[in-house]
């Protein structure tokens, strides 16, 4: 087992204790990165590229240096679960899928399960990628170079029709809500002619609308709205904390190993594609709710509802370092910013970096064991501190909420415009929640609509037109062939209860 | 200039007073005379993790780590609207010494496709840092052994049948393939992605027929073994004679005019600051690119990047970004990139 070895090698690499310090500063980094919205990852790392410069010039610094990115980024995910339980505001792209039964945990006092659980299977995601990373990675790198422009968007249909096939909410309204995200996300600049649209002319619409703006604006804003309505509540939510709310829970989690399993699975194979982190959570969301058998319970407050998201979410931002470092493809704008920090110190990802960077590539996979159990114990030993927030009046909690989500939406792009289009979306998302349309489907189309449009025209343009690209071979034919099925699911299945009923009847 | 002096010691007041009526000697004494008094707004119109994003950052690691300048520098994204959003912000801060840009070709291309109102002469060129190269790659299982060969294939092929990908669209990549169509006759399927990564992925699994990519995106798989250069962009072989691969170095890729295919093309990455500026402002920037220069640093990134290190200031720059500015024009109008 050459793994093995070069693997023990790698901790004894990681296992400095400069670099162990290096990683808990990173994690908690990362987490304050992840709670604060609108400061994702991907800025969180850039902004400490350039401190990291110096630091990599120095013998064995290169894997230093990636040790305190890469477990700023560990910390991110972690980070983003917080504020979705707490106060339904994602603080990423990923965390989105967790606030369907996370928020509704934290309003029934269980915040802290729910925070349990989310770190815990975000571990147990991070681990299983990591497992895939050590003993896979040559494999499946050659995986990854079967996506052209087809595959990748069977990929994002596939997400789509997931969600839209297992939705509970009425398909219509989900269809609706899922199309106005698609019109928000063609704004700015058209991928392929490269000029612009709907932009009215206004130089501030040229960025089109960030994903972070909608979430802020739609989620806490709105959300924030909803409870002034209802009037002003001057008490906190009554949340335990105790520690022990951790060992409870996990004496709860282990009955769920299917969804853990099988989001897994989910967020390997979008982290490795790679499709990235979002379309796996909410992909790994929607199979849950299909196949658990509380999954008429889900949207609700279902412990098992946070376990999907946020495994396949962690499990796919883990694997989608492979794609990074096999091929010099980032999985992820985060990863995007680690690849830009490679390339500023002197390393060339690639199929040779496993050749010639053992040292590196072995260092920064025991680091990603070292760094996801750093991080766990940062965040859980934090538990109760965060459950406790919950305890904090709305009347003192709401104001700072507000301050910070305009900060968060002001810091996106340095332009006070979002902050009134945060407001916007917030009103938006105060309207949707009074007609009861579904919010996440807009938000899904928002941070994958570009992308799926843009792969779309690709494929357009590699075939001239023609639309049987997308079942031209085994891969890309079983993918658009499962998410026609999964999207025609409910008539499917309310034809076959049709015909039962008619034959027992 | 004197409010400027004035905040100074009482010498440099008067070396800068000096510089007012010594005309030769102005712009060396204006050097001393001005330093930037918060921080340095460094603006990238685009993405993070691309070639001009990377840049920026290790200019700023670079002028962290040896103190060049009293005030720090941010890096800051504005991609929008493929990097209007930045040049417009530039352009709105008439006389702001505390911001600078960093320059692609959608300096060009932009305005040109979109019909954004900004021209590289409401900015005020500073200093060409570098200018970055292109290469005509194939996938390594394919025939193609030169330029010509491969262009011949493309032609014989027929309109529309081989693929060229491309980073972005009416940007750098697909004016080169434009000007391959223009100078030959051949007809690519043009394809854009999103980055210079994604691109040369997209080549090794064969989803394309060929790629321009720069030279640092399609290095790690150059040297894998996966693809082959067949020519570069420039009109003089590049000067980096370290072996890359077993057999090749960078300088020993022809250029494409030796190999039958008589385009070049280069992009400016170049540093812009706001129009009004005074001239001591760009005197110290000037100053400042020219220590970032002489670093061992940026040695090695030129080295790996396989950088044309043609460095320009002053009016040689200026006139440089017009011709280029002009050749753009042409090829843009006849392909039919322009925004009506």
């Amino acid at each position: 087992m050459d793994e093995i070895q070069s693997l023990l090698h790698g901790f004894a690499v990681a296992l400095s204790f400069k670099n162990f310090a290096l990683m808990f500063v990173g994690v908690i980094l990362g987490v304050i990165i992840g709670v604060l919205p609108g400061l994702g990852g991907a800025n969180g790392v850039a902004i400490l590229l350039p401190l990291t410069f110096a630091m990599a010039q120095t013998p064995g610094g290169t894997t230093s240096a990636i040790i305190l990115l890469s477990c700023i980024y560990w910390g991110a995910l972690f980070g983003g679960a917080i504020t979705s339980i707490l106060f339904n505001i994602p603080g990423e792209p990923w965390s989105v899928a967790t606030t369907f039964d996370g928020y509704p945990l934290g309003q029934k006092g269980r915040a802290g399960e729910a925070l349990t659980a989310a770190f815990t299977s975000s571990f147990v995601g991070a681990l299983v990628a990591v497992v895939v990373i050590t003993f896979l990675s040559p494999i499946v790198a050659r995986f990854a170079l079967a996506f052209g422009p087809p595959e990748f968007f069977a990929v994002y249909l596939l997400t789509f029709c997931a969600f839209v096939g297992t939705s509970k909410e009425p398909v219509f309204k989900t269809l609706a809500s899922m199309m106005l995200g698609f019109a928000l996300a063609s704004v700015g600049s058209d991928p392929v002619t490269g000029t612009l649209r709907l932009t009215f002319g206004s130089t501030h619409m040229l960025a089109g609308f960030d994903f972070l703006i909608a979430v802020i604006g739609l989620f806490g804003i709105g959300e924030i709205l909803l409870t002034l309505e209802e009037g002003l509540a001057f008490k906190g939510a009554s949340a335990k904390i105790n520690f022990r709310v951790v060992l409870e829970t996990w004496r709860r989690l282990p009955t769920y190993w299917k969804t853990s399993m099988r989001s897994s699975a989910v967020g390997c194979f979008m982290g490795i594609v790679p499709g990235g982190a979002t379309p796996a959570s909410f992909m790994s969301y929607g199979v849950a709710r299909r196949f658990s058998k509380d999954g008429e319970k889900f949207g609700t407050g279902q412990l098992e509802g946070v376990v999907a998201p946020e495994t396949a979410a962690h499990a796919a931002g883990t694997s989608a370092l492979l794609p990074m470092l096999t091929l010099g493809v980032p999985g992820s704008p985060t990863a995007a910013v680690l690849l830009g920090g490679l390339l500023i110190w002197g390393l060339q990802p690639g199929p040779l970096l496993f050749v010639e960077q053992k040292d590196f590539v072995w260092g920064l996979i025991a680091s990603m064991y070292l760094g996801n159990i750093a991080g766990l114990i940062v965040v859980l030993t934090c538990v109760p501190l965060f459950a406790a927030i919950l305890r904090i009046p709305f009347s003192v909690i709401a104001p700072i909420i507000m301050v910070v989500c305009a900060i968060g939406a002001y810091t996106v792009h340095n332009a006070i415009f979002d902050v009134w289009m945060m407001v916007v979306f917030g009103v938006t998302g105060y309207v949707f929640k009074k007609l009861s349309y579904p919010l996440a489907p807009m938000v899904l189309a928002i941070v994958l609509g570009d992308r799926a449009e843009s792969s779309f025209r690709q494929a357009m343009l590699v075939s001239q037109g023609e639309l049987n690209v997308f079942f031209s071979n085994a891969l890309v034919g079983s993918m658009t062939a499962l998410s026609l099925f999964l999207l025609l699911w409910p008539i499917v299945s309310a034809a076959i209860a049709w015909v039962r009923g008619k034959r027992s009847g | 200039m004197e409010p400027f002096a004035l905040s100074f010691r009482v010498g440099v007041f008067l070396l800068s007073c000096a510089a007012l009526y010594g005309a030769a000697a102005g712009p060396l004494m204006a050097q001393q005379s001005w330093q930037p008094s918060k921080t340095v707004e460094f603006i990238v119109p685009a993405g993070t993790g691309g070639g001009a994003d990377q840049m920026s950052r290790a200019i700023q690691g670079i002028v962290a780590k040896y103190k060049l300048m009293k005030q720090s520098m941010v890096v800051i994204n504005k991609a929008g609207g493929a990097g209007s959003e930045g040049f417009l912000d530039v352009k709105n801060s008439k006389g702001d010494p505390h911001k600078i840009i960093i320059t692609l070709s959608n300096l060009f291309t932009t305005p040109l496709a979109t019909n954004t109102p900004f021209n590289w002469r409401d900015l005020t060129p500073v200093q060409m840092l570098a200018l970055d190269q292109f290469v005509l790659w194939v996938n390594a299982d394919s025939p193609y052994k030169s330029a010509k060969e491969y262009i011949e294939a493309a032609k014989k092929a027929g309109p529309n049948k081989f693929k060229m990908a491309g980073t972005g669209a009416k940007q750098e990549d697909q004016i080169i393939t434009a000007a391959i169509e223009q100078k030959t006759g051949a007809k690519f399927i043009y394809v854009p992605f999103k980055g210079g990564g994604d691109v040369a992925v997209q080549l090794v699994g064969k989803h394309a027929d060929s790629t321009v990519n720069n030279p640092i995106e399609a290095m790690a798989h150059w040297r894998g073994g996966k693809l082959r250069p067949l020519c570069v962009f420039d009109p003089k072989r590049m000067p980096y004679k370290t072996k890359v691969t077993d057999k090749m170095a960078w300088g020993d890729i022809p250029t494409c005019k030796e190999g039958g295919l008589d385009v070049d093309y280069l992009m400016l990455r170049g540093i812009f600051m706001p129009a009004d500026v005074k001239p001591e402002h760009v005197a110290f920037y000037i100053d400042l690119f020219k220590k970032v220069r002489a670093t061992p640093e940026w040695q090695d990134l030129m080295a790996r990047g396989a950088f044309n290190q043609t460095a320009l200031t002053g009016k040689e720059y200026a006139d440089w970004v017009a011709r280029e500015e002009a050749r753009h024009v042409a090829l843009m109008k006849a392909a039919g990139f322009i925004a009506k």
